[in-house]
């Protein structure tokens, strides 16, 4: 693909508000995760809650979209300075020509989880005052980041389990490809909720320590929220030396399980490899690669002999959920961010709370956080249904 | 509107609606060589699957099965090849409901398979393991512009990668309560097979571009009423076009006031 330029971007996780306190988190080998005291759960599993985000108030005319989703879209929307940088963009381009496409796995179905309590004991009836269109459904989140950057072109929410966020940055690149679009707002919003929480510890996946990537005592993965806004637009024919760019992306199915990685990893490989070819680069060129990674014992061996398959063993790996926990639908936008700002900085991300490497697994995992002059990075988004989304970005000279 | 136009080849419809059991019924429908009788949905069983899995299918899961199959079977495609775009505001609307009554009982235990079919992309992922498809697979929500913007990514797919697309729109109704916040009446959705170059088996070409119009109402009440009630049926004009074979210049929902506007002109 033409590479696009990501010209501003902005995070939110359980590891702090904005991109500041993110990559000062990410260089102390910080953690996120918190002992699990979400709403009325009563799981034993540690999970990455943000702080303040019920302290967030919906915009004038927005109350409609009040949730947990769309307040903590709106607490990382306002954070350095993004919304502010897409309205210059709209400026620029015209409101028209900019597209919204974010990823989100359960938006706002907290809403409805809740207002299942608040039935009418005679009728059954949801309360008057729940708003299925605006909290529970997908496409709120995407309806109501529209609305608040006053943006008017082409939306969509891309609704893909785990590897959602990811995907918004192939789909915008091909609207941007057919000139239907200048820009393109893309990421990813996912908010705890009582369905994922119990959910994936039905399917016994809820580690009850704080998730362990790629550690050979790892026994699951930590539940965790997030939010991440990246804006696309075409890039400069000469990009000052230090703009980030988005250089390709590759979309695979495992076609195998529902719930269960394909056992040799070969949907993750087909995902990593097209993502090299749309690049335009070979495996040797990646300087680093920031994996799915989840901590559960089939996602990192699946994944690492993916990724040993196509890398082989020198690449510097890691998985960053130790430190922000598996933000799910929001994930791929988070740490395809996350991959930015190790470009930006030199930085190779540790993973807190992985004491001892796997020994089965033969990559290059670092555990520890550290300094290294970085071209080009790979990121890895891997969802239930059998879903992969890898990207690549780089830094221009 | 300053935008560009995307081109399509049409080599395959399926389509499934209350009181449409398949595209040649609904051509039927659409031509006026037969009215429209709402009934129920008909959700064929899916042959794809293994038994054990047949049975326990969803009705989201035997809709899409149909629906993409429908489209496929008409060309020579090997769905297994098929990169695919699935769009639905809200996919399966039983197991949701299940799961959210569960929770709010002191016992929420859910159900692990329910848990899994809870994702948007759970009858995305049926078909691929069906068909055995590794191919990019997109699956969105955009309410009642799932299906417009469902097709702006399948033809943007095909424009930038060159190769054949499966788009399946589909939807199906919630029971109460939330059907009262939400009432989709029934199952429903299209699929399309479209192609960056003609076949011998291309039904019609298609150009798409934003609009500012307002979009193509159908004659028939009834028929308006399905289009307006069930977020994937927002491409009936299309549909009636392919279906009367004839050059049409028509215009559907997309987010209005941005609307898609659409030339289609029979092979």
């Amino acid at each position: 693909m033409t590479p696009l330029l990501v010209s501003s971007f902005t995070l939110s996780t359980s590891l702090g508000r904005g991109l500041a306190p993110t990559l000062a988190g990410l260089r102390a080998g910080d953690s996120g995760l918190r002992r699990c005291t979400f709403e009325s759960v009563v799981i034993d599993t540690w999970a990455g809650e943000v702080a303040d985000v019920d302290r967030q108030t919906m915009p004038d005319g927005l109350a409609d979209y009040d949730c947990r989703n769309n307040r903590l879209a709106l607490l990382a929307l306002e954070a350095d300075d993004f919304a502010g940088r897409v309205r210059q963009a709209s400026d620029r381009y015209g409101a028209r020509r900019i597209g919204v496409f974010l990823g989100t796995s359960t938006s706002g179905i907290l809403q409805t989880e809740l207002a299942y309590r608040r039935r009418d004991p005679q009728t059954g009836a949801l309360p008057d005052d729940f708003n299925y269109r605006t909290t529970h459904n997908g496409f709120s989140l995407g309806e109501f980041v529209r609305r608040r950057c006053a943006l008017e072109g082409p939306a969509m929410v891309v609704s893909t389990a785990c590897s959602s966020a990811a995907k918004t940055f192939a789909a915008a690149a091909r609207l941007i490809a057919c000139d239907v679009i200048d820009a393109a707002l893309v990421g990813g919003v996912d908010s705890l909720c009582l369905t994922t929480l119990y959910g994936f510890a039905s399917l016994e996946l809820t580690s009850r320590d704080p998730c362990r990537p790629y550690d050979s005592a790892r026994n699951g993965l930590s539940v965790a929220e997030g939010a991440a806004f990246a804006l696309l637009e075409r890039t400069p024919v000469s990009p000052p030396a230090g703009s980030l760019l988005f250089l390709g992306y590759g979309e695979s199915s495992d076609a195998h399980h529902m719930s269960s990685p394909h056992p040799e990893g070969l949907g993750a490989q087909l995902a990593m490899a097209a993502a090299l070819r749309s690049a335009g680069v070979s495996a040797a060129e990646i300087d680093y690669i920031n994996l799915h990674g989840t901590a559960t014992p089939a996602n990192d061996a699946t994944e690492g002999l993916a990724v040993a398959a196509l890398f082989g063993d020198q690449v510097p790996c890691s998985s960053t959920k130790g430190a922000t926990g598996h933000t799910l639908g929001a994930a791929g936008g988070v740490e395809a961010l996350i991959c930015l700002l190790a470009l930006a900085n030199g930085l190779i991300p540790g993973s807190p709370h992985t004491g001892s490497r796997d020994p089965t697994i033969p990559i290059n995992y670092q555990l520890t956080s550290r300094q290294a002059e970085l071209r080009r990075v790979l990121s890895n988004s891997f969802g239930f249904g059998g879903s992969n989304c890898s990207l690549v970005f780089g830094v221009a000279s | 509107m300053n935008s560009s136009v995307l081109t399509a080849w049409i080599d395959g419809v399926g389509l499934l609606a209350p009181g449409m059991s398949d595209w040649p019924t609904a051509v039927s429908i659409l031509r006026g060589d037969q009215s429209y009788v709402t009934a129920p949905s008909q959700l064929p069983v899916p042959s794809l699957l293994p038994a054990a899995e047949r049975r326990r299918a969803s009705p989201i899961v035997k809709l899409v099965l149909a629906l993409g199959l429908e489209a496929c079977g008409q060309s020579d495609a090997d769905p297994g090849t098929l990169a695919t775009v699935f769009s639905s505001s809200g996919a399966d609307g039983q197991n949701c409901h299940a799961l959210c009554e569960q929770l709010a009982t002191d016992d929420r235990r859910i159900s692990p398979t329910r848990f899994h079919n809870s994702v948007h992309n759970a009858a995305a992922g049926y078909w691929s393991i069906a068909v055995k498809a590794m191919t990019p697979c997109q699956v969105l929500s955009a309410y009642d512009a799932s299906f417009g913007a469902g097709l702006l990514d399948a033809l943007a797919q095909l424009r930038v990668d060159g190769q054949p697309v499966l788009l399946v729109a589909y939807d199906s109704q919630y029971p109460e309560p939330l059907f009262h916040k939400r009432p989709i009446p029934d199952c429903g959705g299209v699929a399309m097979l479209l192609s960056p170059i003609p076949g011998p088996r291309s039904l019609a070409r298609m150009t798409v571009r934003l609009s500012d119009q307002p979009a193509a109402r159908l004659a028939d009440d009834n028929l308006e009423k399905l289009r307006l009630s069930i977020p994937a049926m927002r491409s009936l004009p299309l549909m009636q076009a392919l279906a009367e074979r004839r050059v049409t210049a028509t215009v559907i929902d997309y987010l209005p006031p941005l609307q898609l506007a659409i030339d289609c002109e029979p092979c």
